[in-house]
């Protein structure tokens, strides 16, 4: 064993692979649970600026906490509520926050170390209060003393970070992902989190190497550990020997040779050899993907998620604005499509911290909090439809899973019309309207659902999750979730055939859509629209380009006879051997 | 300065809302107010002082004002726990 070993073993950990790419680079150790504090003193002339980095870290966790408090204040009740205020209270103390300030000024230490000195104090004052009551008050302000670190540590991670970095974290948080992504990520690798993550969804929209479910990644590495990660296969290596650098690298060539030979795919549309042609759509989540999309060749926009309006930020965003940023993303999609779904927060999406539900998933989410909130989506309704005059949006509404919610959406849709036309403001009158088909009762039902709108748009994720019962996120049970599994194929075919039926057009805009092995299958179903993550929309057409819809219809029809996900899984990979052996497979498909 | 001593009447104690409307009241005069309780000193015009006092129903407290308009304070906060902070 050579001395360089001896001091750094290498350290082989595998993962989920979540996003492809290969990335070598040293590591960044996200930690943010509870923040740690540092004690750092400060020269004199530093006091006044941490003061300043105070006051905004104190009007950020004001306005986070505002928001929260106004976002779900009928819903997380009255004593949760209460709770929000007394802290709100707090941080408009002005003799905490002074005493806060004299001693920053005066023993000359960081903001972070003080804060949580003096607010930590009071908290184990109440501690020894020997009653319930204050104890849960002690916790209270403990919560609103990491709010105000963390938003401290925020505000110099932004600007602290140089060069390139591998992010490692026990689990990112979209606006986790949404801060560090303003520096140079090369690559992303978690403990927690599946195919679906957060993270996942977005490193692959980004082209960025993801591996996640690497269980303790974040305990084996420290910031400035030298790190491959493969995002091909879900492996990471901590302390690479040169060797080993050497062989990933001969990897990368070898998987972006193959990436190249799609390129000239772009252009063309996605049809198969006997004219039987799919809309081929990309999964977008953020403005700055919009280049991307169009450079792989996307046909529209088949699922804009305007959450990403809400990350990062203290509060809703207003008509005007939303209207700006629709306006922005029809024009630059023009003449394609975008189909822009109103906000789905709620179960693993939350933006702004909501109610603590015990089942989120079954809990207050998507259209549910749209309908209960209507100010909000009147807002958010009316932005769209101003944004449409290019005829090329459609809205879309998430999580429906009754008829009485697709008709209490559209009448808000008449109203904003109503409101938009008695101002003489300009929009398409015939925009299309459509849903999210992923609850199982709405599944069943597809057919009276799509009488009721222009067309379905299926949420696999969500739709396996609940067919199977089976929450994703489960590492116990996460195995169990599988999109292939007959119940699912024989839902989705069910819902084909439901919209068809009714003369409108059915779409998938799940992370199924993406998966290359299952494309066969979805268009031999009858789809007509594959909404995908832009990176594998070239191999995508590839696929539909080189076969014909008849072969695809064979093959559906054997899969619906199978009995079991793995015999399906088993069928298509047949299907691939023979049809494309030049497409590698790996575990990620 | 102005020392008086007072019994908490309302059934929950110095919670949060007392809590809050006794910081309220206080905050409108110039004067220093401090309460003491069990060899606590806590400023009366800060609202995690006030709540870190855990004052249950009877509990007594020690309150000193201290200021150009310190008995208008006084009578104001003591009017306060005298209503049982109206609960």
């Amino acid at each position: 064993m050579s001395a360089e070993q001896q001091v750094k073993k290498e350290v082989i950990l595998k993962g989920i692979p979540a996003s492809p790419g290969i990335a070598v680079g040293s590591a960044y150790l996200f930690i943010k649970e509870t923040p740690r504090v540092e004690e750092k003193n400060l020269e004199e002339n530093e006091t006044p600026q941490e003061i300043e980095r105070l006051g905004h870290a104190i009007e950020k966790s004001r306005k986070e906490l505002h928001k929260i408090l106004t976002f779900a204040q009928e819903k997380i009740g009255d004593a949760k509520s209460k709770i929000l205020e007394a802290q709100i209270m707090v941080l408009e103390d002005g003799v905490l926050i002074g005493a806060i300030k004299k001693r920053i000024r005066s023993e000359k230490k960081n903001a972070e170390y003080i804060v949580n000195h003096e607010i930590g104090k009071y908290a184990n004052l109440m501690l020894m209060a020997h009653d319930e009551y204050m104890h849960e008050r002690a916790h209270d302000m403990d919560d609103l003393k990491n709010r105000i670190i963390r938003n401290l540590q925020q505000e110099k991670l932004v600007s602290r970070l140089e060069g390139s970095i591998i992010v490692v974290a026990h689990t990112l948080t979209p606006a986790d992902t949404m801060i560090l992504s303003r520096n140079h990520v090369l690559g992303y690798a978690t403990d927690r989190g599946g195919i679906t993550s957060h993270a996942a969804l977005f490193s692959r929209s980004l082209k960025i190497p993801a591996v996640v479910g690497l269980g303790d990644v974040s305990r084996h590495v420290v910031t400035g550990d030298h790190l491959v990660i493969d995002g091909y296969s879900g492996v990471i290596v901590i302390n690479p020997s040169k060797k080993r650098i050497q062989e990933f690298e001969s990897k990368l060539e070898r998987m972006l040779k193959f990436e190249s030979k799609l390129v000239h795919f772009k252009d063309l549309p996605a049809e198969t050899k006997d004219s039987h042609s799919v809309e081929l759509s990309a999964n977008v989540e953020l403005p700055e993907e919009l280049d991307y999309v169009v450079l792989q060749g996307s046909q529209g926009i088949g699922l804009y998620r305007t959450e990403s309006l809400l990350i990062d930020r203290d509060d809703f965003p207003s008509e005007e604005e939303q209207y700006a940023e629709y306006k922005k993303i029809a024009a630059r999609i023009y003449p394609h499509r975008v189909i822009m779904r109103t906000f789905d927060i709620g179960g693993d999406k939350v933006a702004p911290e909501t109610a603590e539900e015990t089942n989120p998933f079954l809990g207050w989410r998507g259209i549910r909090v749209g309908l209960d909130r209507p100010d909000l989506l009147m807002n958010q309704l009316r932005a769209m439809l101003r944004a449409s005059t290019r005829k090329n949006l459609a809205i879309m509404f998430p999580m429906i899973s009754t008829i009485s919610e697709v008709l209490k959406a559209k009448e808000y849709v008449q109203k904003a019309k109503a409101e938009l036309h008695s101002k003489n403001i300009k929009f398409n009158d015939k925009t299309q309207i459509g849903v999210m088909i992923e609850v199982p009762s709405a599944a069943l039902c597809a057919s009276r659902i799509a009488a009721e709108v222009d067309f379905l748009s299926i949420g696999s994720n969500d739709l396996t999750q609940y067919m199977l019962a089976v929450d994703r996120g489960n590492p116990l049970v996460s195995q169990l979730f599988r999109e292939v599994d007959p119940a699912v194929l024989i839902t989705i075919k069910h819902i084909i055939n439901a919209g068809h039926k009714r003369g409108v057009w059915v779409g998938i805009c799940g992370e199924m859509a993406g998966n290359p092995l299952v494309t066969p299958l979805l268009v031999g179903l009858g789809i007509d629209e594959l909404s995908v993550i832009p990176s594998v929309l070239p191999e995508i057409k590839k696929i539909i380009r080189s076969s014909y819809f008849k072969q695809f219809r064979e093959i559906a029809t054997e899969a619906l006879q199978l009995e079991t996900a793995e015999a399906v899984e088993a069928h298509i990979r047949k299907f691939f051997k023979k049809h494309f052996p030049d497409i590698p497979i790996n575990n990620n498909n | 300065m102005i020392e008086r001593e007072v019994t908490i009447k309302n059934r929950s104690g110095l919670h949060t809302r007392p809590a809050a409307s006794l910081v309220k009241s206080a905050a409108r005069f110039k004067s220093e107010f401090f309460i003491y309780k069990d060899g606590m000193e806590i400023n009366g015009k800060s609202i995690i002082g006030v709540m870190t006092l855990a004052a249950e129903q009877g509990s007594k407290l020690l309150l000193k004002f201290e200021g150009p308009d310190e008995e208008e304070a006084a009578k104001a906060v003591i009017d306060l726990f005298q209503r049982g902070f109206d609960e």
